[in-house]
């Protein structure tokens, strides 16, 4: 077992450095000047001399592999490189980005397990029921939505017609509730239906039958040893939706003016600012991949059998 | 058991027959529409639906309802050529890997597993972004990882069937590894990989206009329905029609290709 997890790990440095090394190949290959951007966005007239001077200046006219080796240097020490937008340094940006999308992820993780673990199971033992094909429904439509549309149509409803909540986020904890409900609801649709299966499974085991024939109380069983045997999974579920709900929140983020990693990225991507974009994409990327990592543990360590 | 399959089989039919209307209207858009949907009339501006203008009309009056049947196909047809193309690469991809196998399957896997190790839509924003926007840069980026999948499934049903006796006597007909592959696995395959490329359909189209909307993905002013809800949703409070119809519009289309996916899925598990 020890040996396996430090088999996986070493994997995952070396995909963490193949990683940094795509993103910044990405931005080597990436059509348009930098350079050339800022000085427009600046109102400077672009001559050959000036674009030289900038070019110098910024770094880019040194070999691929030097700027590479130094970009990834500098990540290693906590220097993320500066914005080619404003030059300031990037690194705390991102940090105060990602703080605020962390927020911003666990309010609608919260809200969706809310939803749909009682929901999940409801309409596992009362199978076939009214309340199970409504369920059914609502996951089905709730997981074909586009996050945009849901947040579009929040916002449309309840800001505009019912003035409930304010229409730009900004920070306020008023402010968190259409995004993270807008985060939720397609991932809450996705979760229902899992829950569900992993319910029913639960349910056919033969130790239920037994506990039934015990005379054990069915209220009893489904807290006490269904629920328990699926929450294992739940990390699992769980960690399968990180990937949707990164790139989810970069969308809901734009709409709503949430100050999280995804706006930032959304602006830098507008003015050009590759170091922020490189920024994010191994920020993301590692997230991901140690996420993935952790549940992959988690699940062996929780079942001895797999 | 009989009378469940039968059930799942009208399931499959009328999955078919309302993605065959969506395909169809797609198709046909350009005749359909009752007004030209890049015209714009400055008299005409945020008209309320009429008989004229069904769906209303835009911030700069264009007819809102022709540029949702115009958008059904530029959403349509980008999905469609961007989940066949991911289909081929990854089905031709996964079946050398499968039938080859030696240093060229772990090095094209590696990638596929690498491909995988990434969020696929924030792969996505990323590449688009950096490729500045288009549609042909947006279903780049959402390329880029899609075809693992099918990459993967095509390896895997590859493998399972290599050794199989007519395989082995195949190859003692003298036949060439291409001839092997044409004739005898792509048949055996194709249907696992063909409901996965079913199955993606809706996310695709999700990722599209997503991609859309966030300014990555069409360029003004043709017509999509995530770039439409992204320029109309700026004056909702004025004109809500110009958010709504194209919403529902890609709600009732992402739903109806779900249900395919899962109706044709559930039948063929139900065998």
């Amino acid at each position: 077992m020890k040996k396996q997890i430090a088999k996986r790990i070493a994997e995952l440095i070396v995909i963490l450095i193949v990683l940094s090394f795509l993103t910044f190949l990405l931005m080597y290959l990436a059509p348009g000047d930098p350079a050339e951007k800022r000085l427009s966005s600046q109102g400077v007239a672009v001559t050959k001399e000036v674009l030289q001077a900038e070019q110098e200046r910024m770094g880019l006219l040194r070999p691929f592999m030097v700027r590479y080796g130094e970009w990834f240097g500098g990540i290693l020490h906590g220097d993320w490189g500066v914005s080619f937008k404003d030059d300031m340094p990037v690194a705390p940006k991102l940090a105060a980005g990602l703080k605020n999308t962390t927020i911003l992820a666990l309010a609608s993780l919260i809200i969706s397990l809310i939803v749909s673990v009682p929901l999940g199971i409801a309409s596992a033992v009362k199978k076939n029921s009214i309340l199970d094909h409504i369920v059914r429904l609502l996951s089905f439509i709730g997981n074909a939505l586009p996050n945009f549309l849901i947040s579009v149509l929040l916002m449309y409803f309840l800001c505009i017609q019912l003035n409930l909540f304010p229409v730009v986020a900004s920070g306020s904890v008023q402010g968190l509730c259409l995004p993270a409900l807008s985060l939720a609801i397609p991932m809450a649709g996705r979760f229902t239906r899992q829950i569900r299966t992993e319910t029913m499974e639960q349910l056919e085991q033969e130790y239920v039958t037994g506990l039934r024939t015990r005379g054990v109380r069915e209220k009893d069983i489904l807290i006490h040893n269904v629920f328990h045997n699926a929450s294992g999974h739940i990390f699992t579920i769980v960690a399968l939706q990180i990937g949707t709900l990164m790139g989810g929140s970069v969308v809901i983020e734009t709409i709503f003016r949430w100050p999280g990693i995804g706006k930032l990225v959304m602006d830098s991507i507008n003015a050009r600012d590759y170091p922020t974009i490189m920024g994010f994409v191994l920020i993301m990327g590692t997230i991901y991949v140690v996420i993935n990592f952790i549940s992959d543990v988690l699940y062996h360590v929780l079942d001895p059998r797999v | 058991m009989k009378k469940k399959k039968a059930k799942l089989r009208k399931r499959v039919i009328i999955a078919v027959v309302f993605a065959a209307i969506l395909v169809l209207i797609a198709t046909f858009s350009g005749v359909l529409a009752p007004n030209d949907p890049y015209a714009t009339n400055s008299e005409l501006i945020r008209q309320a639906p009429s008989a004229a203008y069904l769906f209303g009309t835009d911030n700069l009056g264009r007819c809102v309802f022709s540029r949702v049947l115009i958008g059904a196909r530029t959403t349509i047809a980008s999905t469609f050529f961007l989940v066949a193309v991911s289909f081929l690469i990854g089905i031709v991809v996964g079946m050398l890997c499968g039938f080859y196998g030696g240093i060229v399957d772990d090095i094209l896997m590696r990638i596929a597993d690498l491909m995988l190790a990434f969020p696929q839509m924030v792969v996505a924003i990323a590449v688009a972004g950096i490729l500045g926007g288009g549609l042909g840069g947006a279903m780049i980026a959402l390329g880029i990882t899609m075809w693992t999948s099918f990459a993967r499934l095509a390896r895997s049903h590859t493998l399972s069937i290599k050794n199989e006796p007519y395989i082995t006597a195949a190859r003692l007909q003298g036949k060439s590894g291409l001839q092997i592959m044409m004739t005898h696995i792509m048949p055996n395959i194709l249907e696992p990989v063909l409901i996965n490329a079913l199955t993606q359909i809706g996310t695709t189209m999700i990722g599209i206009s997503g991609l859309s909307f966030l300014g990555l993905g069409v360029v003004a002013p043709q017509a999509e329905w995530g770039s439409m809800i992204s320029e109309a949703r700026a004056y909702i409070q004025i004109a809500p029609w110009a958010v709504l119809f194209p919403a529902a519009a890609t709600v009732i289309t992402i739903v109806v290709f779900n249900y395919l996916g899962d109706a044709v899925m559930e039948y063929r598990n139900a065998e």
